[in-house]
């Protein structure tokens, strides 16, 4: 790339699609409508566990106004007997999850749906829907799910040769941790849990699907991927993909939540049965009971040290709540783990624990801060038996390049270290506490990643630039694409701008997760302009009659270079351009990619906490995050997503939790009882952006989304402990859990 | 059920629309009148997406009765930019990406500017309470009440 100017890469440019967000013109999932428009309503489950016997939509389709009505029948089976992927769903749990076929698994599981012309009709004909339930037993905690006469969700499911609910086993293994903890002077093993939290975006899941008569679907929808959606779409209704239009809204918030869909394809279905175009927006409610969250956990880990801080040999045994159907990060909790240090004997296993709750959806990180949460706890004790700095202790076992990962890989350069250094360094490690303050610290990983990505870069006839790519934009990633444009064309920033193509639009592009977006995009982008600018120096070399090698390429402007330099003024884009269908028609180049070489991120916090001794109030005082972002295109959102991530952190370290009753329901469905962070409840949360460049990206990108969210829960668990000399082993850290602790030390 | 009538004057210009008595002022703003920059993350209050003045008073929309609305002057964010262009508040959270999604931002937006309009000169901590009715899950809210203290230094300024 062009190392020499960086004019616009690292710039805090005003990103593309500002404006419109500021004046609410910006059109998310449920602002658009169109004429002869429907709304759809999904029937639920009231009971958490149950065999549907028979369901008689008769009285709900001969309501007036009723359009259409769908059930399991209309959405395309997958037998639980063969796996069908996609992605990493698994499409025998998809249809299951968006409408329930043998069994309702879950209280708020969709049952039918209904398309009328009001909101009200369909609501009031769910109601006349009649369902013959055989109410069973249900599980709704690990602990209730993995005894032995626990109520088994899915007799298909075995573990060591018996029905359990226990839907999988992942496991990494490095050396011999038998031979490891032997040469161990201090071990220290614990168990620890966390509660499900809601990735809790602010805009809940919607759709506007019209179906023509020919069979053609277009979908309005906000997500973490318009080509996910068409493809799970495409399965789950069998309508082929080159029939379906998935449009990108713009999304308000996913963190994962959006990786999968939910209404989508009922609402195909309705339109499609009922010949008018239906629109379906879940309220609050059906969020919190019938999407993500992730999961719960329970984890024991055992790490063993020599006295000079050298651990010798870690072990993690991680339970993951999937909610109803399998699936939950256990990679990620197995993987991102013990992935920051060089520990020669490793044993990580996840084990993926099916119960009577919502299906978990990806969580930033997904798995990872449940896997990091206990690990740096167990390193803060260590640390303190050794009377090591926590921060040094994790310098002593720091993993670098050609550090052998238990997860797989060996790492290439990789900018970890320099996060615990920057850390190390910094004012706020050594700023004084006040009373009942504490301090905390711990560190983090995400594997980061790559994939799929198109893009397409034309240049207007006037001499601007458009660029599309095929990945949802949650946080900025238009502005960044803008700023690479503009530095690798040498052009200003505002001739270029950057669009999100539909289905129809662009090519294949992978989901905005994973912090894969601006890593992938980015490589295609790049690759795309060096085509272009190929072309652009073959049009001047054929204005100027030269050979296209005696051309460059700088500043916006085409330079006659070697024997001919001097002999020509420089050719700007505008005017190459303007010639363009003189000189062999129109200028853009498209690459399409699975991309790869997304190397690791890390990230490393400090946090400070003031205990309310009388309320039991844990405040986060003051935050300082530390990360690798690889090369910060645009250092703002880049900070964004680090404080977003801390922000959620903190949430669930301290607050978020989900709350059953007796009846096997959440008992919090709404912002007010789930109580996120909100702007008084936080101090600035400063971040301190460290960049090793990815050497396998052309900028030197690595994800930045993810890697936030890992520490925090450690390190305010660690905190806590500084200030109160007590350790929890339980999340959240809630002001009746402070209270008791405090009512037992007293 | 009949249908009220109901005149009020909404970002400046006079307005009619008719409504169910139970229908919100929401779903009258996102619906007949158009107007979609106001959010739905709740509809119980709690989120602060709805985010309208009422007669100058930050209300949630979604907790109104578009009743209510009757001879009352409305603003919404469509209604905070003049012509094309944008409020100090608008222009500083773009120059400070005080905004992520986006989806919390005309809420945001709202709110902040009710509090300048009646504070100039807040503390970090009255931002932080002031706001606390409108969530953001995308950034922390670092860069928003930075861009909030920032406006409100600016305005200050240029009255001087
Ligand atoms: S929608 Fe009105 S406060 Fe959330
Ligand atoms: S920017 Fe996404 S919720 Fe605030």
């Amino acid at each position: 790339m062009n190392e020499m100017t960086n004019k616009w890469i690292g710039r805090r440019t005003i990103r593309p699609d500002g404006a419109e967000k500021v004046t609410g013109r910006a059109a998310f999932a449920a602002d658009t409508t169109m004429p002869g428009m429907i709304w759809g309503k999904l029937l639920r489950s009231p009971h958490p566990h149950a065999h549907i016997r028979a369901i008689n939509t008769a009285k709900a389709e001969a309501l007036t106004g009723v359009k259409a009505v769908v059930t399991a029948r209309d959405i395309v089976d997958f037998p639980v007997d063969k796996s069908v992927m996609l992605g990493i769903q698994d499409m025998r749990w998809m249809c299951r999850n968006v409408m329930a076929r043998e069994k309702a698994l879950f209280h708020g599981h969709p049952i039918a749906a209904v398309a009328a012309t009001t909101a009200e009709i369909a609501a009031e004909a769910c109601k006349l829907i009649e369902v013959d339930y055989e109410v069973l037993p249900w599980a709704i905690e690990i602990d209730d799910a993995l005894k032995p006469d626990a109520p088994i969700l899915h007799d298909f499911i075995r573990f060591e040769g018996k029905p359990s609910n226990i839907a999988g086993k992942l496991e990494h293994k490095l050396g011999d941790i038998a031979e490891g903890f032997a040469k161990a002077d201090v071990i220290v093993e614990r168990t620890f849990t966390t509660r499900p939290v809601h990735q809790g975006y602010i805009e809940p899941q919607a759709c506007l699907v019209s179906v023509t008569a020919d069979g053609k679907a277009t979908i309005w929808s906000s997500s973490q991927g318009h080509f996910m959606v068409r493809a799970m779409t495409s399965m789950l209704t069998g309508l082929p993909q080159s029939s379906i239009r998935a449009i990108p809204a713009e999304i308000g918030g996913g963190f994962g939540g959006k990786t999968i869909i939910y209404l989508e394809p009922v609402a195909t279905m309705l339109a499609k049965k009922s010949g008018r175009p239906v629109k379906m927006v879940m309220t609050r409610e059906e969020v919190m009971r019938a999407t993500g969250p992730t999961s719960a956990s329970k984890s024991t880990v055992k790490i063993g040290a020599t006295k000079d801080g050298r651990i010798v040999a870690a072990q993690g045994a991680f339970y993951l709540q999937a909610g109803a159907l399998p699936g939950s990060p256990i990679r990620g909790s197995a993987g991102c783990a013990f992935a920051p240090y060089n520990i020669p004997n490793v044993l990580s296993q996840g084990f993926d624990v099916v119960c009577n709750r919502s299906k978990v959806t990806a969580y930033r990180a997904p798995g990872a801060p449940i896997g990091a949460y206990p690990v740096e706890c167990v390193l803060d004790e260590i640390a303190e038996k050794l009377g090591i700095d926590p921060l040094d202790l994790r310098l002593k076992n720091i993993a670098k390049e050609g550090t052998k990962a238990a997860h797989g890989p060996v790492y290439p350069r990789i900018g970890f270290a320099e996060t615990v250094a920057a850390a190390r360094a910094h004012p706020h490690y050594q700023a004084p506490l006040g009373p009942h303050q504490g301090r905390g610290v711990a560190s983090g990983f995400w594997f980061n990643a790559g994939g799929e990505s198109s893009a397409q870069v034309n240049i207007t006839e006037d001499g601007n630039v458009v660029v599309t790519t095929g990945h949802p934009d949650i946080g900025g990633s238009r502005a960044s694409i803008a700023n690479i444009t503009a530095e690798l064309l040498g052009i200003d920033y505002r001739r270029v701008s950057v669009l999100i193509g539909d289905t129809a639009s662009i090519g294949f592009s992978n989901l905005t997760g994973g912090s894969r977006a601006l890593f992938a995009s980015s490589m295609v982008v790049t690759q795309s302009i060096e085509k272009v600018i190929a072309t652009l120096r073959e049009r001047a070399a054929q204005i100027w009659q030269i050979d296209p090698e005696a051309v460059t390429w700088a500043e916006g402007a085409a330079h006659p270079a070697g024997k001919n330099a001097g002999n020509f003024p420089p050719l700007t884009l505008a005017e190459i351009a303007a010639k363009a269908s003189a000189t062999g028609g129109p200028i853009g180049a498209g690459v399409q990619l699975n991309t790869t070489g997304a190397e690791g991120g890390f990230a490393t916090h400090i946090c400070d906490v003031e205990v309310d001794l009388e309320l039991g109030i844990v405040r986060v005082v003051r935050f300082t995050a530390f990360q690798d972002a690889g090369r910060a295109i645009h250092p703002s959102y880049v900070e964004g997503q680090m404080q977003g991530g801390v922000a959620q952190g903190i949430g669930w370290a301290l607050n978020e939790e989900y709350i059953y009753n007796a009846k096997g329901q959440v008992d919090n469905p709404s912002f007010l009882d789930y109580r996120m962070p909100v702007c008084s409840d936080l101090p600035m949360i400063d971040t301190v952006i460290v960049e090793v460049p990815n050497p396998k990206h052309p900028q030197g990108v690595r994800g930045v989304g993810e890697a936030s969210i890992v520490p925090p829960l450690a390190a305010i668990s660690n905190a806590v402990h500084n200030a109160l000399g007590k350790r929890f082993y339980a999340l959240p850290i809630s002001p009746p859990k402070v209270l008791a602790a405090l009512k037992t030390t007293a | 059920m009949a249908k009220l009538h109901i005149s009020a004057t909404v970002n400046g210009e006079p307005t009619e629309f008719l409504c169910e008595p139970d229908e919100t002022m929401l779903d009258v703003l996102r619906g007949p009148l158009g107007l979609t920059g106001s959010k739905e993350g709740c509809g119980s209050g709690d989120c602060g997406a709805c985010s309208i003045t009422l007669d100058g008073r930050l209300v949630c929309s979604c907790l109104m009765l578009a009743a209510e609305a009757e001879g009352a002057d409305i603003r919404t964010i469509e209604g905070m930019a003049e012509g094309d262009t944008l409020h100090p508040l608008q222009r500083k959270f773009l120059e400070m990406a005080a905004l992520q999604c986006g989806i919390c931002t005309p809420g945001m937006l709202v709110a902040a500017k009710a509090l300048l309009d009646r504070n100039p000169d807040p503390s970090e901590s009255e931002v932080r309470y002031w706001l606390a009715g409108n969530l953001c899950r995308c950034t922390g809210y670092d860069k928003i009440v930075r861009a909030v203290l920032e406006t409100a230094a600016e305005m200050r300024e240029a009255v001087r």
